[in-house]
C-alpha cells in the first residue's frame, strides 16, 4: 500500500478530477470526489463543509462518535438522504465527473452503480433467489431466465453464499440467519454490478463470528468493487479499512492511511477517539 | 426505615382486593355483552328457522274445461280456502299453454296457504273452525307436510306471504356489492398509496387527511342525499338500482377502504422500501413490486370489513329508492333492485303473520354471510400475517 496520505481541507484545490491529495498524485484511482458538503436536516446542520476523495477498489472506513454524521454522509453518495423530506444538501459529490446532485441525475441511475448494505439485515420478504434476481431483471441486465441463473449464482458466490443455500434458493430470504441474511443482501447489491457499494454499519447487529466472515468478504469484494462502510467499531476499520476517515460533530477531523491513522494520527481529537477517550 | 413482609402483606391486602373487584366487574360487563349476543340469536333462530320450512298438502288437481277460464273449479271445494293462491292463479295460463291436459287430472303436492302454514307451526293463525278440522283430518292422512322452503331461497318478495322469498335482494345485494367494489377499492387503495407513499407532508395533505377521518364517522343517510342529489338527479343515474345504490355505498365505503390501507401501508416497515430504494426501485416500482404486495393482507381485510358495514346498510339505500317491493330477480345494473336490509325492512312493515318469520329468516340470511364475509377476514389475515 501505498502510504502517501490523502488530505482533506487541503487549500490548494486540485484541478477538476484530480485526486485530493497533498502531492497531487493519486494513490489510488479516484471514486469519488466531495466538495464543500454541507447539510441541513430541517434548520440543524449536519455535515459542515466536507471535502473527501474517495478511492477505487480500497475499504475505506468511516468512524466517529454516535450523531457525527458518518452515515448522513454514507447517505449523501447515494442520495438515500432524498428519501427524508426536511434534508436540505449543498455543495459537490462528483462521481464519474457528474455531479450526482444535478438535477439532471437520475437517483435511479445513481442509486444502480452506488449499492447499498443497510445497518440491519433487510432482505426482501421473497425467496433467495428472487432477493438477488430481482433487482438485474428490473434494471434489464438478464433477458434470458439461464443467464437469470447464472448471475443469482455468481452473485451468491461472491458473497459467499452459495454454498450455503444452493439447495434451498426457493426459500424465503428471511429464514436464513443474521449473518446469512447480510450476505444475501449483499449479493443482492452486487447482482446489479455497481461501482460502489455502501455500507452502513453491516455488522452491528451481528454476531463475531458472522462479523468475521463479512470482514473477509469485504476483503475479497474489494478486488472489484469500491466499498465505503460506516463502522463504530475501531478494531474492524483497524483490520478491514485501507482508508479511514475520523468524523467529529459533522465534520472530517481526519482522512488517512488506516495504518498511518492508527499508528500516528494527526489530531489530538483523532487520538483522544482511537485511544477510547470518548465516543 | 424498614418494614417486615408482614407489615407490607397488610397494606397490600387492600390493593389485591381493589384489583380484584375490577376483575369482576369487567367480567361480569363481558358476560352482560355475552348474554345480549346469546338471548339476540336465540331469538333470531327460534322465530327465523321456522321460515326454511313451509306447509304443503297433498290434493287432486282435476283440469277440466271450466278450470281454464277459473283455476278454483280444478280444485276441492273444502280444500281451496287451505291452497296458496299463487297455485290456484296459475292453472288457467298452464292449461292455455297445454290444451292437451283438458280433462285429465293428477294428485300433487301444492303450496298451502299461509294461515295453514302458520296453525301447523303452532302461531296465531286466522282459520275458521270447520278449516281447522279439514286441515286436521288431512294432517292423520299424512296430506299436509312440513316440507324444505324452496321458495324462500329460490323467488322473490311476494305480498303473498307463503310466496315471499329472498332471492332477489340476495342478487341486488351481490350485484350492489360489485359496484361498490369496484369503485370503491381502486380508488380507495390508489387514494391511500398516493398519500402514504407520495404524497408530500404539507398542510393540504394533512388538511385531506382529517377530512377523510371525518368523513368515516358521517351519518350514512347523509351519503344517500348525496347520492341522490348527485348520482340520480345530476348524472341521471337509474333510481333504485344496484348501480345507484353501488355507487352511494362505495361513497360511504371509500373512507373505510383508504384508512385500512394507509394502516397497512404503514404496517411495512421501512427497511424494505430502503432496500427497494438500494437497489434502484424507482417509487413506483417500490410501492408495486414490495409495498402492495406486503400490506395487501391488510387492504383486503380492511376493505372486506369496509364491505360487509356497507351491506347491512339501509339508509342511504332508502333515500335513492332501492327499498321498494321486487318480485323479479334483477336482470342488470340499471333495473330496479332492493337488497337484504331493505327487504328485511319491507318485511318487517307487513301486518300478516306470517311475515315476522320471513323478517327473521331474512336477518338469518343476512348474518350468516356477514358472519362468513368478517371470518374469511380473519383468516385472510391470520394466514398472511408476517413479522419482520
Amino acid at each position: 500500500m501505498n502510504s502517501q496520505a490523502p488530505v482533506v481541507n487541503d487549500q490548494h484545490e486540485p484541478a477538476v478530477g484530480q485526486p485530493y491529495t497533498r502531492n497531487d498524485q493519486a494513490c489510488h484511482d479516484l471514486s469519488i470526489r466531495v466538495r464543500d458538503l454541507n447539510l441541513w436536516y430541517g434548520k440543524n446542520q449536519a455535515l459542515n463543509d466536507l471535502n473527501i476523495d474517495l478511492f477505487q477498489k480500497n475499504v475505506t472506513a468511516l468512524i466517529g462518535p454516535s450523531g457525527c454524521g458518518k452515515s448522513t454522509f454514507l447517505r449523501c453518495l447515494n442520495r438515500m438522504n432524498d428519501l427524508i423530506p426536511s434534508v436540505r444538501t449543498e455543495g459537490l459529490v462528483e462521481m464519474d465527473g457528474r455531479d450526482v446532485n444535478a438535477p439532471k441525475m437520475d437517483e435511479v441511475a445513481l442509486r444502480r452503480r452506488v449499492g447499498m448494505v443497510f445497518q440491519k439485515p433487510n432482505p426482501f420478504p421473497k425467496s433467495i433467489y428472487e432477493n438477488v434476481a430481482y433487482a438485474p431483471r428490473m434494471h434489464d441486465l438478464v433477458s434470458r431466465k439461464a443467464e437469470q441463473d447464472e448471475l443469482v449464482e455468481k452473485a451468491l458466490r461472491s458473497a459467499g453464499l452459495w454454498n450455503e443455500v444452493k439447495d434451498k434458493l426457493q426459500e424465503p430470504g428471511t429464514s436464513l440467519s443474521g449473518g446469512q441474511q447480510q450476505r444475501l443482501c449483499i449479493a443482492r447489491a452486487i447482482a446489479v454490478q455497481p461501482d460502489v457499494i455502501l455500507m452502513d454499519e453491516p455488522t452491528s447487529a451481528l454476531d463475531p463470528i458472522s462479523t468475521a466472515t463479512i470482514e473477509d468478504l469485504m476483503d475479497k469484494l474489494k478486488e472489484e468493487f469500491t466499498i465505503i462502510t460506516v463502522t463504530h467499531n475501531m478494531q474492524q476499520a483497524a483490520r478491514v479499512a485501507d482508508y479511514t476517515a475520523f468524523f467529529h460533530l459533522g465534520e472530517i477531523i481526519e482522512y488517512n492511511d488506516t495504518k498511518v491513522m492508527f499508528s500516528t494520527p494527526a489530531k489530538k481529537k483523532t487520538e483522544d477517539y482511537i485511544s477510547g477517550r470518548y465516543g | 426505615m424498614s418494614h417486615t413482609f408482614d407489615e407490607i402483606s397488610q397494606q397490600l391486602k387492600r390493593r389485591h382486593r381493589k384489583s380484584a373487584r375490577l376483575k369482576w366487574i369487567s367480567m361480569g360487563s363481558l358476560g352482560l355483552a355475552g348474554l345480549f349476543l346469546i338471548l339476540f340469536f336465540a331469538d333470531m333462530l327460534s322465530k327465523g328457522l321456522p321460515a326454511f320450512q313451509q306447509a304443503y298438502i297433498q290434493t287432486e288437481i282435476s283440469y277440466t274445461e271450466e278450470a281454464e277460464s277459473d283455476g278454483r273449479q280444478a280444485f276441492d271445494q273444502e280444500l281451496l280456502p287451505l291452497i296458496s293462491r299463487t297455485v290456484v292463479r296459475v292453472i288457467p295460463m298452464e292449461l292455455r299453454n297445454n290444451p292437451e291436459m283438458i280433462g285429465t287430472s293428477e294428485a300433487q303436492w301444492v303450496l298451502a296457504n299461509s294461515e295453514v302454514d302458520q296453525y301447523l307451526k303452532g302461531h296465531r293463525h286466522r282459520l275458521s273452525e270447520e278449516e281447522q278440522a279439514a286441515l286436521d283430518e288431512r294432517v292423520e292422512a299424512g296430506q299436509v307436510d312440513l316440507r324444505f322452503n324452496s321458495t324462500f331461497f329460490g323467488s322473490g318478495d311476494s305480498k303473498i306471504a307463503e310466496n315471499a322469498g329472498i332471492l332477489s335482494a340476495v342478487v341486488g345485494t351481490v350485484m350492489t356489492m360489485i359496484v361498490t367494489l369496484l369503485i370503491s377499492f381502486p380508488i380507495g387503495v390508489m387514494t391511500a398509496v398516493y398519500l402514504e407513499e407520495f404524497a408530500p407532508d404539507n398542510r393540504i395533505t394533512q388538511a385531506i387527511e382529517i377530512n377523510i377521518n371525518n368523513l368515516a364517522a358521517i351519518p350514512s343517510i347523509l351519503f344517500g342525499l348525496l347520492g341522490l342529489a348527485i348520482f340520480i338527479n345530476f348524472f341521471g343515474v337509474p333510481r333504485s338500482s344496484p348501480l345507484a345504490g353501488g355507487m352511494t355505498l362505495a361513497l360511504m365505503t371509500l373512507p373505510v377502504i383508504i384508512i385500512s390501507t394507509r394502516t397497512a401501508l404503514r404496517s411495512v416497515p421501512d427497511s424494505i422500501r430502503h432496500a427497494a430504494f438500494g437497489v434502484g426501485c424507482s417509487n413506483w416500482q417500490v410501492v408495486r413490486d414490495h409495498v402492495l404486495p406486503l400490506a395487501m393482507p391488510g387492504i383486503m381485510t380492511g376493505s372486506i370489513i369496509g364491505l360487509a358495514q356497507a351491506m347491512g346498510e339501509t339508509a342511504p339505500l332508502i333515500i335513492v329508492g332501492m327499498v321498494a317491493f321486487i318480485p323479479d330477480v334483477g336482470a342488470s345494473f340499471t333495473n330496479a333492485a332492493t337488497v337484504m336490509p331493505a327487504q328485511i325492512f319491507t318485511w318487517s312493515g307487513e301486518p300478516e303473520q306470517a311475515f315476522v318469520e320471513k323478517t327473521a329468516g331474512g336477518i338469518l340470511v343476512l348474518l350468516t354471510i356477514l358472519i362468513s364475509l368478517n371470518a374469511f377476514a380473519v383468516v385472510l389475515r391470520k394466514k398472511f400475517e408476517r413479522r419482520w
